[in-house]
């Protein structure tokens, strides 16, 4: 199987996250959309990686890892606050802001 | 295979370390110290840490580096006099944040309920705001300095996830406060993604992470993989600095943060962003300049007129401010188009002067208040100069700054950007830019007519007396914003000597 083929199923799955933010409503969902996003980033480092011959690549992927870990952290700490205030996760609903 | 050990030179790290140890120690401050006297600590050690790195940035200010953290930190003058920015941004920040009467007594507790009519009554106070300031800090600071893109992302998350949380964090209009954080939260995250997907990219074209290896590779390998890179990295970047069309959170969050977050926020992250920018389209894509002048050119144009025609229809005095700030993400691109040394020193003079602006302008909103708190209604601030000559003053100074006033620090800046781009051969920036200028000082001026020469037709609005604190604080950045503008020579000569990347 050609290489390439990851990058391609790369994309695809950025795609998928990054339109799945756009659509979807709810808060946890598009929370996960983000992260196959970068995950699909993940896939791509690790095939350029091969491609390359390198492996800083690879590395990368560790580190995203790891900060994806800590956004997740931080991302349901809020969510959960925005839930306990108004009982939903709807990103609709948030929208005191727009007057 | 032998493994040899990393080299570091800790001298020139150092003042980062110190922000980062800090921060650590402030974390276990909250840990292991009883309540009473933990604000006063967590103050002390943030700013004690924030003079030690300034000290530490004085020491190192002629010194230069490729190799400081192996090849992932680069410290060379521009990098010095953008830390050296951010270091006293914040400190005037910090005295801001201290006022604890702007953030929520404990963030756990549900809006409206009982536990927060007790905890508010206690005096409980969420001291955890110092650790994430510094954590934040840090972060800029590196994120200025750094050349390889592993550290690039990393830096771009240190600063920005403790940023999320913290805009989260006010007292008053909490829900406000947390849709700002969810919404700058889900659309930072998305936007970082975006810049990872571009650095992927970008390593397959190079097969390096390394800024100046990608500088080297250019014209080498399949160009398509470098478009999809400066595309999507770039996207990531421009959401930072809130340029069009990656601006709508922008006057939401500013909005909803605490007013001392906000200012902090809108001072600093500009720095550390553009610190970002200027590196990575003055070192790693110089050599594809070709590529993204003209996108940038476009998004530079786009955002000044747009930052400036929306200010005119506002009437909140922070969604004001937050589409004036992306009025001057547009100056300041203009920096980043003209790729040459004047446009280097234009844009380190021009941030350093919008940062203190900024904070003082914020520092200001926090002041006025009615019984439920700040009032941003610009409505409500008439006759605001009758109530209190001195607070109004110093606003139309600040206003007058932002305009590009002659005689105030916003002038020059804006003067050394316009002339850099117009040495660079970009003179439809510099028209558009002058045009965006003249609409945009429409609207501040407007407010200081506002605030003089209307009666005042409610009472409840006042200005309350300010700690000493926020006194300072304003204070400082208020005389830095005029004698910039009066001596302006003293930074801007140092800008342009500083204004050196290491390629």
């Amino acid at each position: 199987m050609p290489i390439a083929n990851y990058l391609y199923l790369a994309a695809i799955l950025f795609t998928i996250g990054a339109v799945g933010v756009v659509v979807r409503r709810n808060a946890i969902v598009v929370f996960m959309c983000i992260e196959l996003m970068l995950n699909a980033a993940n896939l791509a480092f690790v095939t350029f990686a091969r491609i390359n011959g390198n492996l800083e690549g690879q590395i990368v992927a560790f580190f995203t890892m790891v900060v994806a870990a800590c956004e997740v952290v931080v991302g349901l700490a809020i969510i959960v606050t925005i839930y306990r205030s108004r009982r939903s996760a709807s990103v609709d609903d948030a929208s005191l802001l727009k007057r | 295979m032998m493994l040899s050990a990393p080299s570091f030179s800790y001298a020139l790290l150092s003042p980062m370390l110190i922000v980062l140890a800090a921060a650590v120690l402030g974390v276990l401050i909250e840990a292991f110290m009883g309540k009473t006297h933990r604000a006063a600590v967590q103050l002390t050690v943030s700013i004690g840490a924030l003079l030690l790195a300034l000290i530490q940035i004085w020491q190192i200010r002629d010194m230069s580096s490729t190799s400081a953290a192996v090849n992932s930190v680069t410290i060379d003058k521009a990098g010095i006099f953008l830390q050296f920015t951010i270091i006293v941004l914040a400190l005037v920040a910090v005295l801001l944040i201290a006022d604890q009467d702007n953030f929520v007594a404990r963030a756990s507790t549900i809006p409206g309920s009982v536990e927060e009519q007790i905890t508010t009554q206690q005096q409980v106070k969420q001291t955890e705001i110092f650790p994430l300031f510094l954590f934040a800090t840090a972060g800029m600071m590196l994120f200025t300095v750094s050349t390889d893109l592993i550290t690039l992302f990393v830096a771009l998350e240190v600063f920005s996830l403790p940023l999320y949380l913290l805009a989260g964090l006010s007292r008053r209009r909490r829900l406000l406060s947390q849709e700002a954080a969810l919404k700058y939260f889900l659309l930072g995250a998305y936007s970082s993604a975006f810049f990872l997907f571009g650095a992927a990219f970008i390593y397959g074209y190079s097969g390096s992470v390394s800024l100046v290896d990608i500088s080297a590779s250019a014209g080498s390998a399949n160009d398509i993989f470098l478009y999809i890179g400066i595309i999507f990295m770039s996207v990531g970047l421009l959401f930072k600095i809130s340029a069009v069309p990656f601006h709508s959170w922008t006057p939401d969050v500013y909005q909803g943060a605490p007013t001392p977050i906000t200012g902090f926020m809108a001072a600093c992250t500009k720095v550390a962003a553009f610190g970002a920018i200027l590196r990575l389209f003055y070192v790693g894509f110089a050599e594809s300049q070709t590529l993204w002048q003209p996108v940038i050119t476009v998004i530079a144009v786009i955002t000044m007129v747009f930052g400036s025609v929306v200010a005119i229809a506002q009437r909140d005095v922070k969604r004001m401010l937050a589409y004036s700030s992306i009025a001057h993400a547009g100056f300041l691109l203009s920096g980043v188009v003209a790729l040459s040394k004047e446009g280097l020193a234009a844009s380190l003079f021009y941030l350093f002067a919008y940062g203190f602006t900024t904070i003082a302008a914020f520092g200001i909103i926090s002041l006025v208040r009615d019984s439920t708190g700040e009032v941003s209604d610009l409505n409500r601030w008439v006759g605001l100069g009758k109530k209190s000559p001195l607070v109004a003053s110093v606003f139309s100074l600040l206003l007058l700054s932002f305009a590009g006033i002659p005689l105030t620090s916003g002038f020059i800046g804006k003067f050394a950007i316009f002339s850099a781009a117009y040495q660079s051969g970009n003179t439809l920036l510099v028209v558009v830019g002058v045009l965006a200028s003249a609409i945009a000082a429409f609207f501040y001026v407007r407010v200081i007519i506002m605030m003089f020469f209307n009666d005042p037709d409610n009472d409840s609005v006042s200005v309350v007396i300010p700690s000493i604190k926020s006194r300072i604080s304003i204070t400082i950045a208020t005389l830095i914003t005029f004698v910039l503008g009066i001596f302006p020579s003293i930074i801007l000569n140092t800008a342009n000597n500083f204004a050196n990347l290491i390629k």
